[in-house]
């Protein structure tokens, strides 16, 4: 932790609230983000109990699964799931603008422009927190391989239509999060996170109700003292006052309602097909359907807080103003929502399990590219962030004290002035270190020359004076003026193009060979009732 | 008679040499696997591999790592041969190689892959490599420094060549990723493994060889390296005991600096250590230590005698190296030298000084004075780096108290299924080497 | 010489009485195995783990109960998935042990499974020893022990482990079986639950060596663990070798440190107890008279993390706040001090940690104060 992040921590501590870690807002957030808040069973993988989902805070949809080890009504709650989201991704996926693309040519191997489609905005899934992203994974991935009945019809247990779509596009939003700065799913304890420094850890941070608690106490209340009721606090039944953001349940609820409760439903299920005339079967469906209504009830009073405070953290994050390179990141984010609907209609089959090696290797040069993308848009973006890399010795800012004016060697010498910059900061320049500032958005590079004395800093500026024997007017700083330089880059290159998947080396295990359909995963009978 | 007894390192290394070019040059597998220990001669079974290569007329690419080690490769290969023609790719940028290139006649330089077709030997970094696209294959590559090579890296550059020999120090530090990689933990193509655990998952059958012997580390240093820090793959000094000599002119005026030299110039090794007390990374009076350290080898007249030449060789501030675990100590090094009148003195971090060699280093121990350690300050190959660069001695400057750090450290890491287990353990290393260490230590109060 | 037996008679003695009167010793479980991990140095635990003291119940005897707890869904279905991997005399587990770590040993058929049932925690320690010298010298077959009773001497006094299964090799070589109930997913697992297993399942074979150890000639106890877990979305049980030489070598260095409990037990007050029947107050007092290192990794691993983070954030600890807040304070520990000395208030300039806060706290108001024009 940076020394003004452990500093904003410590003021938090004695202020009684979160101060602030960001200046601006670095995440996008959509006008209409859909919300998801699921609550799993404990001990099964992937059994969903309930969940809060919607785009309008006042009217959440409650799904629930009243025995979630019934096969039927885990796949009811997906099909009603599906139908929830994919209306909502696929109001996003018509609306497109023209775009241009590189891509590389099959026949000369050149990289040439095409006229492509995207998608002019994109679904945005938020969840409470990073387990809800892991939830999100596991749902993904345990649909995406379901088949239905109308794709094969000796399928066992046949998924309802959507579901398996449902999965291929929760697994693209899960896979989506895992690149560093995107925004079509969002942990909101992250996002919260990432904004303010509470007076409590960062391992007591992921607790949404703990940090809600400390950036926005109630009234006559300190931070701490509502992170620990949220934390603890509990009514005369032994229930958390502050549920757990999910999608875990704390386990005084399983025990102590929802065990009794499902026992009840169970019970009543059984009564009700053993039912031998219609005026008793009337009953028991009436008995049924008063069990059911109990868990549903006892599922909304886990995740409604959740929804909440999900809402309530979406208002304090509005309330900052947007990064300047939000809106850049979140065209990324556009370009991998569209690449993902081009697949679905291209009736590409779903994503494997395990990707292949060059798959691999090309999504981990993206992340890291996207990584330093992030880490230096920040910066640019949150003079707050620019402190700490300035502390760090990877920025520095002053004010220019001296230009001298200076040219190139060689036939047509260009400009290439000097620049002497007081600051009190303590950049790590070697020799000849390059260093970049931002002009009109883009960036100049400069080249350490030397230390005058302390705190004297003289540059050579060696770019974006244009084409003249003089500098464009602006294009080199003057006397007084306030600058800041960075040293790392604010562009990230492309890296080198890694050979397709078929002309995998032998150093790798050569080429995967013929891609052949996923199984759908193996079901046994004691895994449902 | 054991075999201790009549363990010859020349015999030992020329054998092993032997074995690698036979494999390299005549044998049928795709790859060769070469593991080098600190000083084993890596370079120089890189250089003759290559000559050995281009003279049986087999077209050569060789990988390194970074340009530094590729204009090294360069130079070496010149000065061994000076008439191979041999092309140096280098990128775009300004400044992108050494200009000591610039004076050899038979070493073409291009930023293009096309203008060096031809040349028995093209060498690059695997950087530039990966943008490389060939029809033909090269029949034969030399990837040096392979256990610094991410698995992605080699994906990048594999399709360039046929076959290949692999070099590298498994023991220093490993590539990284600067963004997770658990999601392909496992996977026998992690991207983000080293290059050589990826080929051998996939080629488990191809010869692996070792340098079985150091020549720069002294007879007192290659046991505890070696056991520290390559326990399956020990290794053996190429001096023995008495073979080097470091001596001083100016007698020791009992302080604890001096006394420290005087027992690294005895023994080999020396802790100067500090009372135990938190710290800052910059701590004052451990980077004053290493500087005054410094600056009273100079100035008591060292000299080291080694087989090298039967003269003794004075240690002069080339000679010197300090080390760092991070670039804000090493600044501050710096700064303490300069204030001492010490200017020529390298001092730079343990990713820097990697493969690099001097008679005497001076190190600010990673754990000193910190009340926490990290996964960062256990990583073995960083201490293994800092422990293995010099000839002579290794002097260590550490704030007492990090032994009871290592025992509070928390042992909750996670583990991925299907991963091989790294040894040596940091935390295991750390103590190794500690424990070494307590036997020359010199107590010193600032 | 061993004159250590009556030293580790009165030491046993001296942590019966710090449990309190009639309190049985708690074995060392899983959690407290866990809390070892999290936090080595921390005495406070090591005293109370050492004596056997159930911290669960100190803690609501404090005031500050463990937010610990199982689901009875989960109970269940971890029930249930043990018993089907162990039914049919274990087939399915010795298959998977025969699969993953020793194909190339005759396939397991009609293994035999020794009755372990007898009186007591030492009577089934001696049973379990028995059962296993009987199998390693009916050589070429296989054997399961199913959920055998093993001892570690632990600071002075026995701790008895129960593993899920130990598996007698036709080589004579044991295996530690550890039945999970999180899933492997394709292939993978959950990394922080395979770290715990490893490090549960490294206790179990430092345990087993003890055992072997008196056998001549010493069986080997494997080193590579078998980690059965349910697959995917099922059931069905699948399993994974997990190389636990790591986790055994650091448990082995802890343990041994464990010992050093007697000096913590002699630096407490006369009369000290930890009984939970004790009124709060004098508790609190029991507790504090042994000092803790307390971080946030507590709260996932020890019943008593909210009592030590109330006292903690009581005595203005930085490391409240996380371990590595630390790492570039210096000597100062407490919040005060840390902003006396970024505020000016405080602190010598020259020393490094104070200037870097000055400088921090100074770039970060000039960062805020650009924000609020």
């Amino acid at each position: 932790m940076s020394l003004i992040a452990t500093l904003a921590r410590l003021e938090a501590v004695t202020t009684g609230r979160a101060q602030p870690a960001a200046t601006v807002r670095h995440r996008h957030l959509s006008e209409r983000p859909l919300v998801f808040v699921p609550l799993t069973t404990a001990g099964e993988a992937g059994a969903p109990l309930g969940a809060l989902v919607g785009t309008d805070r006042d009217t959440p949809r409650l799904l629930v699964v009243p025995q979630p080890r019934d096969r039927d009504l885990r796949f009811a709650f997906l099909a009603e799931l599906a139908d929830i989201v994919l209306p909502y991704i696929d109001s996003y996926a018509d609306a497109v603008e023209a775009a241009e693309r590189s891509e590389t040519d099959p026949e000369t191997g050149k990289r040439v422009k095409v006229e492509v489609e995207l998608c002019a905005d994109a679904p945005q899934l938020v969840v409470p927190s990073r387990a809800g992203v892991d939830f999100v994974r596991l749902l993904g991935r345990s649909m995406r391989f379901r088949r239905t009945a109308e794709q094969d019809p000796e399928t066992p247990y046949p998924a309802p239509p959507r579901v398996p779509l449902l999965g291929r596009w929760l697994t693209h939003f899960g896979e989506r999060a895992r690149v560093p700065g995107s925004s079509l799913l969002l942990a909101l304890t992250e996002v919260l996170g990432r904004h303010w420094a509470t007076g409590q850890s960062s391992l007591e941070d992921q607790h949404l109700g703990a940090l809600l608690a400390w950036i926005d106490p109630p009234e006559g209340s300190t931070g701490a003292e509502a992170a620990l009721h949220a934390e603890l606090a509990r009514d005369d039944r032994d229930q958390l006052l502050c549920p757990p953001a999910g999608p875990a349940t704390d386990p005084a609820f399983d025990n102590k309602l929802l065990a009794p409760a499902i026992e009840r439903y169970d019970r009543a299920r059984t009564a009700l097909a053993a039912a031998e005339d219609g005026l008793q079967a009337d009953d028991r469906l009436g008995e049924l359907t008063a069990a059911e209504r109990e868990i549903r009830e006892l599922v909304r009073s886990r995740t409604l807080p959740t929804w909440q405070k999900v809402w309530k953290g979406i208002d304090l994050l509005r309330e900052l103003p947007e990064g300047a390179h939000v809106e850049e990141r979140w065209t990324r984010d556009r370009w991998s929502f569209t690449g993902h609907r081009d697949r679905v209609v291209a009736g590409e089959p779903p994503q494997p399990r395990r990707d292949d090696a060059v798959t691999a290797a090309n999504k981990l040069a993206t992340r890291e590219r996207e990584q330093a993308r992030l880490e230096a848009q920040e910066a640019l973006d949150d003079p707050l962030v620019m402190a700490g890399r300035r502390l760090a010795g990877e920025a520095f800012a002053g004010e220019v004290v001296d230009v001298v004016m200076a040219y190139s060697e060689g036939k047509r010498p260009s400009p290439r002035p000097l620049v002497t910059v007081r600051t009190e900061d303590r950049p790590h320049l070697g020799e000849r270190a390059k260093v970049f500032r931002s002009l009109g958005g883009k960036p100049q590079a400069a080249e350490f020359v030397g230390q005058e004395d302390e705190g004297l800093l003289v540059l050579r500026i060696v770019d974006k004076m244009g084409r003249g024997k003089e500098p464009e007017v602006g294009s080199v700083p003057e006397k007084g003026d306030r600058v800041c330089f960075t040293l790392f880059e604010h562009e990230q290159r492309g890296g080198a193009k890694l050979p397709d998947p078929e002309e995998t080396p032998w150093t790798h295990g050569g080429p995967p060979g013929e891609q052949v359909p996923e199984a759908a995963d193996s079901v046994t009978e004691e895994d449902m009732l | 008679m054991t075999t201790e007894a009549v363990f010859d390192p020349g015999t030992a290394a020329a054998r092993a040499t032997d074995a690698i070019l036979h494999d390299t040059l005549h044998g049928s597998a795709r790859g060769v696997v070469v593991d080098s220990p600190p000083g084993a001669g890596k370079s120089t079974l890189v250089v003759r591999a290559a000559l050995e290569l281009a003279d049986a007329g087999r077209p050569l690419m060789v990988v390194a790592q970074t340009n530094a080690q590729v204009d090294d490769l360069v130079l070496r290969l010149a000065e061994k041969s000076p008439e191979l023609p041999v092309g140096r790719l280098h990128s775009s940028d300004a400044d992108a190689y050494d200009k000591a290139l610039d004076d050899l006649p038979n070493v073409r330089k291009s930023a293009k892959a096309a203008e060096l077709t031809g040349l028995p030997v093209v060498i690059s970094t695997a950087a530039k490599w990966a943008h490389v696209k060939a029809d033909e294959p090269w029949r034969h590559a030399i990837v040096d420094e392979a256990y610094q090579m991410r698995s992605d890296g080699l994906l990048a550059v594999a399709g360039l060549f046929e076959r290949a020999l692999f070099v590298g120090d498994p023991g220093q530090l490993d590539p990284f990723a600067i963004v997770g990689s658990e999601q392909w933990a496992g996977l026998s193509y992690d991207p983000s493994a080293s290059a050589v655990t990826t080929l051998l998952a996939h080629n488990p059958d191809l010869p692996q060889h070792r340098l079985p012997v150091s020549w720069r580390l002294p007879a007192s240093a290659a046991p505890l390296v070696s056991d520290a820090f390559y326990p399956y793959t020990p290794f053996r000094s190429g001096t023995d005991h008495g073979d080097r000599r470091l001596a001083f002119a100016v007698p020791s005026d009992g302080s604890g600096p001096d006394r420290v030299i005087d027992e690294a110039a005895e023994s080999g090794w020396g802790l100067l250590e500090l009372p135990a007390r938190h710290t800052p990374r910059t701590d004052p009076e451990a980077v004053r230590a290493v500087a005054t350290v410094v600056r009273r080898l100079l100035d008591r007249g060292g000299a080291a005698t080694s087989e090298r030449s039967p003269d003794p060789t004075p240690l002069t501030p080339d000679r010197i190296a300090v080390g760092t675990a991070h670039r804000d100590q090493a600044a501050a090094i710096r700064a303490a030298l300069a204030e001492l009148g010490v200017t020529d003195v390298t001092v730079d971090t343990a990713n820097r000084l990697q493969g690099r060699e001097y008679d005497v280093t001076v190190i600010l121990h990673p754990l000193s004075g910190r009340p926490d350690a990290t996964a960062f300050h256990l990583e073995t190959g960083r201490l293994c780096v800092l422990a293995s660069r010099h000839r002579h001695a290794c002097i260590v400057v550490c704030r007492a108290g990090v032994g009871e750090l290592l025992d509070d450290y928390p042992s909750t890491e996670p583990v991925q299924l299907g991963t091989v287990v790294k040894f040596p353990d940091g935390w295991e290393a750390n103590h190794a080497v500690l424990a070494h260490l307590a036997e020359h230590r010199i107590s010193h109060r600032p | 010489m061993p004159p250590p037996r009556t030293r580790g008679t009165a030491l046993r003695q001296r942590l019966a009485d710090l449990r309190g009167p009639d309190v049985p010793a708690k074995a060392l479980d899983a959690r407290a195995l866990a809390a070892l991990a999290a936090n080595p140095g921390c005495r406070r635990r090591a005293i109370l783990d050492g004596a056997g003291v159930n911290k669960a119940a100190l803690a609501s005897a404090l005031g500050s109960p463990s937010a610990f707890g199982q689901s009875q869904f989960a109970l269940t279905r971890g029930n249930a998935f043990e018993a089907k991997v162990k039914a049919d005399g274990g087939a399915e587990l010795l298959r998977l042990v025969h699969e993953r770590l020793d194909p190339r040993a005759e396939p397991p058929a009609g293994a035999s499974v020794p009755d372990l049932s007898a009186i007591g925690p030492e009577g089934r320690t001696a049973r379990t020893a028995l059962a296993l010298r009987e199998a390693t010298e009916a050589s070429g077959t296989w054997t399961l022990l199913d959920h055998p009773m093993l001892a570690l001497d632990v600071a002075g006094s026995p701790a008895f482990l129960e593993p899920d299964a130990v598996v007698v090799h036709p080589d004579g070589s044991w295996t530690v079986v550890e039945i999970k109930s999180f899933p492997m997913l394709d292939g993978s697992a959950d990394p922080a639950k395979v770290g715990a297993a490893a490090r549960q399942a490294a206790v179990y074979v430092l345990a087993l060596e003890e055992v072997a150890g008196r056998l001549d000639p010493a069986p080997r106890v494997r080193h590579r663990v078998l980690l059965v877990c349910p697959k995917d979305f099922s059931n069905l049980p699948t399993a994974s070798a997990v190389d636990v030489r790591k986790q055994r070598a650091v448990t082995s260095r802890q343990l041994a440190r464990l010992t050093r409990i007697q000096d913590i037990a002699d630096a407490l007050p006369e009369g000290t107890c930890f009984s939970p029947e004790l009124p709060a107050e004098q508790l609190t007092a029991a507790v504090e008279s042994v000092p803790a290192t307390y971080a946030p990794e507590c709260l996932a691993a020890c019943e008593l993390a909210f009592h030590c983070r109330d006292r903690s954030r009581a005595a203005d600890a930085v490391t409240t706040l996380g371990r590595p807040v630390r790492a570039e304070l210096g000597g100062l520990t407490t919040v005060e001090d840390v902003l006396a000395a970024a505020r000016g208030r405080a602190g010598d300039p020259d020393d490094p940690a104070v200037a870097a806060l000055r400088r921090a706290a100074q770039l970060r108001d000039e960062a805020l104060g650009a924000m609020c024009h």
